[in-house]
């Protein structure tokens, strides 16, 4: 690959949505509007892939947009851990949209949102600079409150009016840490600010970890601050409902690991992350437990899962982050795919309620199949992904001298089973002919049934990967140096 | 004068909470509002109150600094995106008469 095109890909996955995105809001005719989305989801996975190509060996691009050199201009830096978001980010958006477009639910406005969605998605996970996290976190929310409130109804303004306050008292609190960080150390670049932070005054400092701990923590759904989740994920139709569910929470989850090991470093495991991931794996299970709709007990579960991805946060040891960005990408890989056999059955059936679902394995095979596999990689089992990102998390935590976290994840385990187990109990067994899901709503989750059984089998190509992107965390030498240019 | 500006922040955020936690739609949408005026005092402060306009001329200076104000006019444009999405919001949903919960 020739230089000025290495040099220009990181912007890629954020200007192609973007760009098309804006040619589908004047509202062109079905066929192109339907082409101009595809190409651009699918323009934005293939850079997603040539980045991870890029990045595999550790190597770090930065861009300098306008030529301004940081830490004075606006920064992008695909490292690996970016690369590898942007190309999930990518998987989703297109499987979400083969899905939304089979289930005859896009329009002009899904259409634009979506990839709007899209490139504020990517822009965060690109961004080198702390305010440009910022504004791409409000292009991401501003695209997710329109997708959230198209084709309102009374119950769902309502949630939707919850959500969108809760996101911008959130983006304040985002406000305030930008403004103590820079009054700190004269700088908002994060490779600039992995430098300063450690010498600055630690009063401001740690008023500023605070809120933006605060701040990701809302947008992550961790404990306690998970509260509003349940109900804005209950609003939008099921295509809509897996992207949100698979990307925008892991985004908060992304800015917590890129922020709370590159600029706040932690020298050992961190007991109010660890008290917290607990909790959030604990009552995100429960919660579950108590719901009877596939929706609602899927959207716990989010809850429950980003505890996971938290623990290995709060380990901080190289094996902890390691463990960490594998169950992220795990993580997202599932959850769409089971959100969107809950979107199937849905759409197919008029309902997501378990007491008025039954029998449904009898007729829809293939949807079952889809459903079990991922049930089973999101509780751990093997041979699938998940069972090699929850190994790799409780051996982090036994070589930190965690049991108590370890023990607590293992228990979730468990009880992640047996909620999925509810699920198919209720839905799939059980007398009754319901009708038969069309092959074109089973096909976009069979596509990630596939991806986990794949990376499952194949764990030790994602695992290098997710250690190459941690090692960037963990000693981010390189990624200071490169973005630094020295 | 810093004091008095951080005294103006707390003031404008206390009174922002105060409106978010009451019961009527448009009272919440202007109190988010004025937490975000907040936000934006903060980074006005957050680079010092001191120094002349950021013009260079020969001989001049010491200069503010020109970057939170920047970011102030970035903050401004979202928080009044999302202001106008949630008056808009908040229209549907007095539409369907459920703006305020003030009666029941």
């Amino acid at each position: 690959m020739s230089a000025s095109l290495l040099a220009a890909l990181p912007t890629v996955p954020i200007l192609v949505p973007l760009l098309a995105a804006v040619a589908l809001l004047p509202g062109p005719p079905p066929a192109p509007r339907r082409l101009v989305s595809l190409v651009g989801v699918v323009v934005t996975l293939a850079a997603g892939i040539a980045l991870v190509v890029v990045t595999a060996s550790g190597r770090v691009l930065p861009v300098q947009a306008g030529g301004w050199a940081a830490p004075f201009g606006i920064t992008l830096v695909a490292d690996s851990l970016a690369a590898l978001m942007v190309l999930i980010s990518g998987l989703v958006a297109l499987v979400g949209l083969l899905f939304t477009l089979a289930a005859g639910r896009e329009d002009r406005y899904v259409a634009a949102g979506w990839l709007f969605l899209l490139a504020g998605v990517d822009w965060a996970f690109l961004t080198g600079d702390l305010f440009n996290l910022y504004v791409a976190y409000e292009v991401m929310l501003m695209a997710s409150y329109f997708l959230l409130t198209h084709g309102t109804t009374r119950a769902r303004a309502r949630e939707a009016f919850g959500y969108v306050a809760i996101n911008l008292l959130a983006s304040t609190f985002f406000l305030f840490a930008v403004a103590l960080l820079y009054s700190a150390t004269g700088t908002l670049n994060m490779a600039q600010l992995a430098e300063r932070v450690p010498q600055a005054a630690p009063g401001p400092v740690r008023a500023a970890a605070t809120m933006l701990l605060l701040a990701f923590g809302t947008k992550a759904a961790i404990f306690p601050l998970f509260f509003w989740l349940p109900h804005a994920y209950a609003i939008p139709p099921g295509g809509v409902a897996a992207f949100f569910g698979g990307m925008l929470t892991k985004v908060g989850v992304y800015s917590l690991f890129r922020v709370f090991t590159i600029v706040f470093r932690s020298d050992g495991p961190d007991p109010l992350l660890l008290w917290s991931a607990a909790g959030t794996m604990l009552l995100g299970v429960l919660g579950a437990l108590a719901q009877d709709d596939i929706r609602r007990i899927l959207s716990f579960h989010i809850i429950s899962q980003v505890g996971y991805m938290l623990m290995g946060l709060a380990l901080a040891s190289q094996l902890g982050v390691t463990g960490g960005i594998f169950y992220i990408l795990h993580h997202i890989v599932v959850k769409v795919g089971l959100l969107l056999v809950g979107g199937a059955i849905e759409e197919s059936q008029g309902t997501g309620r378990l007491d008025q679902l039954s029998g449904l394995a009898r007729t829809n095979g293939a949807l079952a199949l889809v459903f079990l596999i991922c049930a089973l990689s999101l509780a751990g089992v093997p041979p699938f992904s998940g069972f090699w990102a929850k190994l790799l998390l409780i051996r982090a935590g036994l070589e930190a001298d965690q049991p108590g976290i370890v023990a607590v994840s293992v228990v979730v385990s468990v009880l992640t089973l047996m909620s999925m187990m509810k699920i198919y109990g209720g839905a799939f067994w059980g007398p009754g002919a319901p009708r038969r899901a069309p092959a074109r709503l089973v096909l976009p989750a069979a596509l990630l049934a596939c991806v986990t059984v794949a990376v499952g089998l194949q764990a030790r190509v994602l695992h290098d990967l997710s250690a190459t992107a941690a090692g960037h965390l963990t000693a981010p030498v390189t990624y200071i140096n490169t973005v630094l240019r020295r | 004068m810093a004091a008095a500006v951080a005294l103006l922040v707390g003031v404008l955020f206390a009174t922002g909470l105060y409106l978010l936690l009451g019961r009527s739609l448009l009272r919440q949408i202007i109190g988010l509002a004025l937490l975000s005026h907040a936000a934006n005092v903060v980074l006005l402060l957050s680079a010092g109150l001191r120094g002349t306009p950021p013009i260079v001329t020969p001989g001049g200076g010491p200069y503010t600094d020109p970057l939170p104000q920047a970011l102030i006019l970035t903050a401004i444009v979202i928080a009044f995106g999302v202001t106008a999405f949630l008056l808009a919001l908040g229209y549907r949903m007095h539409l369907f008469g459920e703006a305020d919960d003030d009666e029941r």
